[in-house]
């Protein structure tokens, strides 16, 4: 446990973006005033003709990516997930989601655990946003391994892509030796028959600390990893739903239209069972250290393991 | 090449043809159509390097209709030029239609950029700009905005970055016709002074005194093209809904289709106006 490394998955966006480019793959990064907080510094300093700042300028820069999209440029546009989704949603949805171009959008700073800097830079709804718009993939990857391999799924996929990264640094748990990513596929990281904890993002750890707190209980959970929220893997889901009947959803978004309203209007169509959702309750964040948010937030292993507990009673 | 006489009667047409849709369907924006109709003709008959039969050509010259809502006069030059048949435009609008009400780049040929939402087609246009700046291609971008549509913030925003970029390939076209829905700009949110405010953008500005003038369009976009480090805009004095008496400069005529006596008035009005070419 002492060793494990721990990197935030906007600076695997960053070294991913570089690693792409090393690779031969003809990238064109754009953000907006935030290269040092997004990483996207990283490919800025080996590859500075590739760069494009737009100044702080979100709506303008979805419609410049939008543009170079057209003329068959690879292009990741960069800002905070409150600015990218929020600020530059109709951006987004007329120049970007409803001609279908492939600009993929690279959101840090989501959810909670940007920290001090309060309720107005903690976006908790853009994967709400995002999953309103035809077409429109969601990757909210969990670890460093993942978002790496996400940013290069991403990059070749002909349609857009919304990214989402944290500020904060997570535990890396998956083993770049070994791990496989496919846009759209769940990933069941614990098999079990009593519960199903659906999470995603850096809430996909907690999941994994809760199943071994539960294992230890004699509860036997399954843990999946819905790193795609859009489109979802809904046999995954519904397999879940049908073999285990209970599902809880665990994400650092609102609870109002995100991973858990995702799985909801999926099981209530095809196989209706008990679906509970962790998330942020419909509420603005606060300032405050990272971690300590998460816990008074409920976003823990610990209020895993208690909500898990109550729903088997 | 076309001559002079032959644009005019290029446009002429088209403004039968656009009144004609917009009667057939029963709504659309005829005022807007008509003021941007003569630039439309100019860019597509004597500007753009662009190929019917191969509208995807990456080298081709692109254009993005900012003020997306004038449409219907686009798909009149787009189809006179040979992108699609004429005959499409009976069905603009319709369920099923290949025309749909404001510009799609995914089912129209020719339409370089969706657009409609006011204020985002200058930052796509800045983008293609971008691209071919970045390719060293020697491919030119066009952009028609209205005045009106400058009172969004993000023209403004790209505005900034076509200057800061140096984009001299780009070359907008501010249809300055006066008017918005809800009356003159001068009255909603002027925009004005437009011209200084380009300048102060660090935009190379044209001033253009009659955009339905085909020889000072031409001299137009040919000094545009001989800019060079900063992005170009043509501003140009038009009338909406020119070309039909009842039409012009009447602020009623901006998103409402004519009635049949209407529609037959500004017929006999436009067939007039081929006697007088003829003449």
């Amino acid at each position: 446990m002492a060793d494990i490394k721990k990197i935030a998955t906007r600076e695997s966006y960053g070294n991913a973006l570089k690693e792409l480019a090393a690779e031969g793959k003809d990238l064109i990064v754009l953000d907006a005033d935030l290269a040092a907080a997004t990483k996207t510094e990283i490919f800025k300093k080996d590859y500075p003709e590739r760069f494009v700042d737009c100044g702080i300028a979100e709506a303008n820069m979805m419609g410049v990516a939008a543009g170079l999209a057209s003329c068959g440029k690879t292009v990741f546009a960069s800002s905070f997930a409150m600015f990218a989704a929020g600020r530059a949603f109709e951006i987004v949805r007329n120049s970007i989601g409803y001609p279908r171009l492939p600009v993929k959008i690279g959101a840090t700073h989501a959810g909670i655990s940007v920290g001090e800097d309060g309720a107005t830079h903690q976006c908790c709804e853009d994967i709400a946003l995002m999953r309103s718009i035809p077409g429109m993939t969601i990757i909210n990857p969990a670890d460093d391994v993942e978002a790496k391999a996400a940013v290069k799924a991403a990059a070749d996929h002909d349609g857009p892509v919304y990214l989402r990264f944290g500020r904060l640094a997570v535990p890396v748990f998956n083993d770049p030796e070994t791990y496989t990513f496919e846009i759209g596929k769940g990933q069941t990281i614990r098999d079990g028959k009593d519960i199903t904890i659906v999470a995603t993002g850096l809430m996909v750890n907690e999941a994994i600390e809760a199943g071994k707190v539960l294992e230890a209980e004699g509860i036997d959970a399954r843990i999946i990893n819905i790193h795609t929220i859009k489109p979802l893997d809904k046999e995954l889901i519904l397999k879940a739903a049908a073999e285990t009947g209970k599902i809880l959803t665990v994400e650092e978004h609102s609870v109002v239209g995100g991973l858990g309203s995702a799985v909801c209007d999926c099981v209530a169509e095809k196989c209706p069972c008990i679906v509970k959702k962790i998330g942020v309750e419909d509420q603005f964040g606060i300032s405050g250290p990272a971690l300590d948010l998460l816990k008074l937030f409920g976003l823990s292993s610990e209020n895993i393991v208690d909500t898990v507990k109550k729903m088997l009673k | 090449m076309y001559s002079v006489a032959e644009l005019k009667e290029k446009a002429r047409v088209a403004r039968c043809d656009v009144l004609k849709a917009l009667h057939t369907v029963g709504s659309g924006h005829p005022g807007g159509c008509l003021s941007a109709i003569d630039i439309f003709v100019t860019l597509y008959f004597h500007v753009m390097k662009v190929d019917p039969k191969n509208p995807k050509d990456p080298a081709r010259d692109r254009m993005v209709l900012s003020k997306g809502h004038t449409a219907p006069a686009l798909y009149a030059a787009l189809a006179h030029k040979g992108f699609f048949s004429v005959d499409e435009l009976k069905s603009l609008r319709h369920i099923g239609a290949m025309l749909q009400g404001h510009p799609d780049m995914k089912h129209t040929p020719g339409i370089d950029m969706s657009t409609g939402s006011l204020g985002q087609g200058i930052s796509a246009a800045c983008g293609m700009a971008l691209a071919g700046q970045l390719d060293k291609a020697d491919y030119r971008v066009y952009t028609i905005l209205g005045d009106g549509e400058i009172e969004e913030g993000q023209v403004w925003e790209a505005a900034m970055f076509a200057a800061h970029y140096k984009l001299d390939n780009l070359c907008a076209i501010l249809d300055n016709n006066g008017l918005q829905i809800d009356g003159p700009i001068t009255e909603v949110m002027s925009s004005y002074p437009i011209v200084d405010k380009f300048i102060a953008f660090g935009w190379h500005v044209i001033e253009l005194d009659d955009a339905h003038d085909f020889d000072k369009l031409e001299a137009a976009f040919a000094e545009a093209r001989t800019v060079k480090g900063k992005p170009s805009i043509i501003i140009q004095k038009s009338l909406k809904g020119k070309g039909v008496s009842y039409m012009e400069n009447q602020v009623g005529w901006h998103g409402k289709a004519p009635n049949a006596a209407e529609y037959e008035t500004a017929m006999a009005e436009l067939n007039a106006a081929l006697a007088e070419l003829e003449a």
